[in-house]
């Protein structure tokens, strides 16, 4: 059986972009500056294997990198370069151990290209899978943790040559609060390094096949676009989604909880949703979407923006007065809607202890 | 009030004569390599049309493609540094990391990465390096270089090192041009950097451009001020659009569609603007172009201005039309302005769309006993082709199944005869010059962007604020009070700075006041 199910290369990099910003559910920070800092490593020669996480064995070290900040800062400072590098060789460095590679916290958004970027400096392969199938806000929501792997050693690295080891924390909220002040003293932007976790323990708690699903859903929408297709309707298609508002913005109102941004989208119905109002709860994602004051899709279902006529995805910062969205439900993978599961990622966890999760089915 | 609006198009410079709300007279010149030439032409036809005194001309407003041609055509552009601050932040992405190679070759691909930059809050990077500057200058300066770009991480919150930087840059290098990138966009380094670099490549011939309209104008015998057009669809002045030339990019398409929904009335439509080479389509809502929303590509080049939603093809009035062994084909390639002698109308021996028009009787130009040879057969198939153009564009536009009419402008609008793609077609009045008409009637803006802390002020109150200081700001720009609409309203939170820090971003808008 080959581990190697599939070798990427630069041509791989911008559907794996858009797919990702997609599957971000309007958070996970904008991919595009990691695509462009891929592209330049990937111009130098490089190609990733993508390993089948069905076929991770006891024997092999999984690392997890990912960049941990705020994605407004991301867009602005840049990496200098080594940061990942610099992470994993130091949770390595504390274990004695070598990993053979990397995975991805999270595939929505930004975090998808890091352990990409990272894997091509150091010569390692990428597993095909992650550990949300999509975005949440903090480090412990995934369902690596979720499902039990160990809060340390980590370690987090910045542009200057900082770089912290966290060589014993009691449990994963420690982790996420000591990292993110470290963060906000790196400058709310820094690339983190998780415990490097077993192969047959990745096999297990993976979402799998993610990479290769943002990767299909990017080459969906670049066909659809070149070829003057509806691009919700193909992007429907491709993730078995279903939509679920027209609308268009005609407010939004954000403010700052505890360093997360929260706030709301209110929408006017238009099209199938003509007199209807939609509402969607944002706290760096996309949380709940109510149609007429009923909740239809709510944490950890996925709820994606789309811009109504082009497709594009949108993040949650981007909205704005007047946009026209498609609103999409992507039903989350089983793994983030068990019951220990839910605790960590359910409405409740989100500050919405009145809802009971409620999944959707399957495409209509 | 007597106003005079001139579009320069990469063929037609057109321009019109407008008394408050009525337009007096509209006329086409052919653009001139020279530029000048084309607006005095315009400028004098058009007082010649109207019958109006030069004397009365209150004032003159100019849109014009000339910048973003000199960018997508790679031509005019000077030989431009770019200097990034930052270090050791960003190394991992060099200034135009994203440019299309040919545009980076045509200015040079100077960078340069230097210390300084802060951080979200204000923090500092790492210190401003003098030396390092003063060595970056030295090099600048061996290359003959007269023109800088300066970005620095987060100069949108802190401007200084990029204040301090062009102070150093403007004493090693006397008569330099240097654009700072705060000055010209928002939060997102590579959008802002590309647009300050952009900026930059384009001050030498916006010294040349604006002080040959200035000469253009004063020829004519006008004394009335004379503005720019931005993208945004309002006005700025000679002196602050020779700093800012790359504001003046996609302000034709946003003029023609602002033109087209006065002309018409039709303030819901997708407009189709056909030019000598090319048609921009685009929709309007509520008689304003509809914005894009993702990152704008100018000449290949990602920026992040605000900028109407338009899809162009290559199909105008002087597009070739060639006969191939798979049909009919009708360009992108175009004769451009050189229409009047190349079309064979005109005595030309190229063959275009204005010259089967012509042959088929639909508009009577030029010479038509000239195309009398060309078959019916020959032009049902040209006809089919372009309608088949057009209904592909339109149908892209169109934002809904709904019946929406399509409003046809621009001087390649003879093109256009009945419905395209089953829409209803309005053609108004001086379509032909719509673009002029959407320069005429461009508004004054004014613009506020301020950090509020929300622990001091409510959320309310400080939009309110800010809605007031756009309000004069819009004012002291010359903008009439009573006509003042808040156009624009962002907030978006700063996360993680104390006090709940939210930054405000306010644009009014008003006609314009003549005293």
């Amino acid at each position: 059986m080959s581990r190697e199910i599939y070798r990427l290369t630069e041509a791989d990099l911008e559907p794996l972009a858009v797919g990702a910003a997609l599957l971000g559910t309007g958070g996970g920070g904008n991919p595009y500056v990691g695509f462009l800092r891929a592209r330049e490593i990937f111009r130098q020669g490089a190609a990733v294997p993508l390993l089948d996480p069905a076929s991770l064995t006891e024997a092999d070290w999984i690392g997890e990198v990912g960049g941990i900040g705020a994605p407004v800062v991301s867009i602005e400072k840049f990496e200098q370069g080594d940061e990942g590098t610099r992470a994993l060789r130091a949770v390595e460095e504390v274990l004695g151990i070598r990993v053979v590679a990397l995975i991805s916290g999270e595939i929505g958004g930004a975090n998808a290209m890091e352990p990409v970027i990272t894997a091509a400096r150091a010569g390692l392969a990428v597993v095909d899978g992650d550990g949300m199938g999509r975005a949440f806000p903090e480090v412990q929501m995934c369902t690596f943790f979720i499902y039990g792997a160990r809060p340390s050693p980590a370690a987090i690295a910045d542009e200057k040559g900082n770089v912290v080891v966290y060589r014993n924390v009691i449990d994963m909220y420690w982790l996420e609060r000591l990292a993110r002040h470290t963060t906000v003293d790196m400058g709310a932007t820094a690339m983190l390094a998780l415990p490097p976790m077993r192969g047959d323990f990745v096999r297990r708690t993976a979402v799998p096949g993610t990479v290769m699903q943002a990767i299909a859903i990017g080459r969906t929408i670049k066909q659809a676009r070149a070829k003057r297709q509806n691009v919700v309707d193909r992007v429907l298609e491709t993730t078995g989604g279903r939509l679920f508002f027209t609308g268009k913005i005609t407010d939004i109102r954000r403010h700052l909880v505890g360093g997360f941004a929260r706030g709301e989208a209110i929408l006017s119905g238009t099209g199938d949703w003509v007199g209807s109002e939609g509402r969607i709860a944002i706290q760096n994602e996309n949380l709940v979407l109510w149609v007429d004051g009923v909740p239809v899709i709510m944490v950890p279902d996925l709820i994606v923006n789309l811009e109504f006529d082009t497709g594009e995805p949108l993040t949650t910062e981007v909205l704005r007065y007047g946009q026209r969205l498609a609103v999409l439900g992507l039903p989350a993978h089983d793994l983030l809607k068990t019951p220990e599961a839910l605790k960590v990622i359910g409405p409740a966890a989100f500050g919405y202890p009145e809802l009971s999760f409620s999944p959707l089915g399957a495409a209509a | 009030m007597i106003r005079i609006g001139i579009d320069v198009g990469g063929t037609n410079t057109d321009a019109v004569v407008m008394d408050g709300t009525q337009v007096i007279a509209g006329v086409k010149a052919a653009t001139t390599p020279d530029v000048m030439t084309g607006v005095v032409n315009a400028l004098r036809d058009v007082l010649a049309a109207s019958g109006m005194d030069a004397g009365k001309v209150d004032v003159v407003m100019i849109g014009t493609t000339h910048f973003t041609n000199a960018v997508v055509q790679r031509r005019d552009l000077a030989q431009t540094a770019a200097v990034r601050l930052g270090l050791p932040a960003t190394a991992s992405l060099p200034p135009m990391v994203d440019w299309p190679e040919d545009l980076k070759r045509a200015i040079g691909g100077h960078t340069y990465l230097a210390h300084g930059g802060n951080e979200f809050d204000g923090r500092v990077i790492s210190p401003l390096d003098e030396a390092e500057l003063l060595g970056i200058a030295a090099d600048i300066a061996a290359k003959r270089i007269n023109t800088v770009a300066i970005s620095s991480v987060f100069s949108p919150v802190s401007s200084d090192f990029e204040k301090q930087a062009g102070e150093i840059f403007a004493r090693a290098l006397p008569g330099a041009h240097i654009t700072l990138s705060h000055e010209i966009g928002r939060i997102g380094l590579l959008e802002r950097e590309n647009a300050a670099i952009m900026n930059a490549c384009l001050r030498d011939l916006s010294a040349h451009v604006i002080e040959a309209f200035r000469k253009a104008i004063a020829e004519t015998g006008i004394g009335g001020k004379f503005f720019l057009t931005q993208n945004d669809g309002t006005l700025m002045d000679a002196a602050f659009a020779e700093k800012f030339p790359v504001l003046t990019f996609a302000s034709g398409p946003t003029n023609s569609m602002r033109g087209a929904a006065f002309l018409s009335g039709v303030k819901d439509a997708i407009v189709v603007d056909i030019g000598g080479t090319t048609s921009d389509v685009g929709s309007l809502q509520k008689g304003f172009p509809r914005q894009a929303t993702v990152a704008v590509e100018v000449g290949g080049v990602r920026t992040n201005f605000r900028m109407p939603d338009v899809f162009s093809i290559g199909l105008g009035g002087g597009s070739h039309v060639v006969e191939t062994a798979q049909g009919i084909t009708v360009g992108p390639t175009s004769v451009g302005y050189r229409i009047i002698t190349e079309a064979l109308i005109f005595g030309g021996k190229t063959l275009t769309t204005s010259d089967v028009v012509v042959a088929a009787g639909r508009y009577d130009l030029g010479d038509r006993s000239r195309v009398g040879h060309i078959t019916p057969d020959f032009i049902a198939r040209t006809q089919t082709r372009i309608m088949q153009m057009l209904e592909d564009c339109v149908e892209r536009s169109r934002l809904s199944p709904e019946p929406l009419p399509v409003i046809v402008v621009g001087g390649g609008s003879i093109l256009v005869d009945g419905p395209i793609g089953g829409l209803e077609v309005v053609k108004p009045n001086h379509f032909a010059v719509a673009n002029a008409v959407g320069a005429a009637i461009a508004q004054v803006s004014g613009e506020i962007d301020r950090v509020y802390a929300l622990a001091e002020i409510s959320r309310d109150a400080a939009l309110a604020d800010a809605k007031e200081r756009a309000t004069e700001a819009a004012v002291a720009a010359g903008a009439r009070r009573d006509s003042i609409e808040i156009v624009d309203v962002e907030d978006v939170p700063l996360a993680y700075l104390p006090g709940n820090a939210t930054r405000v971003r306010v644009k009014a808008v008003g006609e314009l006041h003549v005293a």
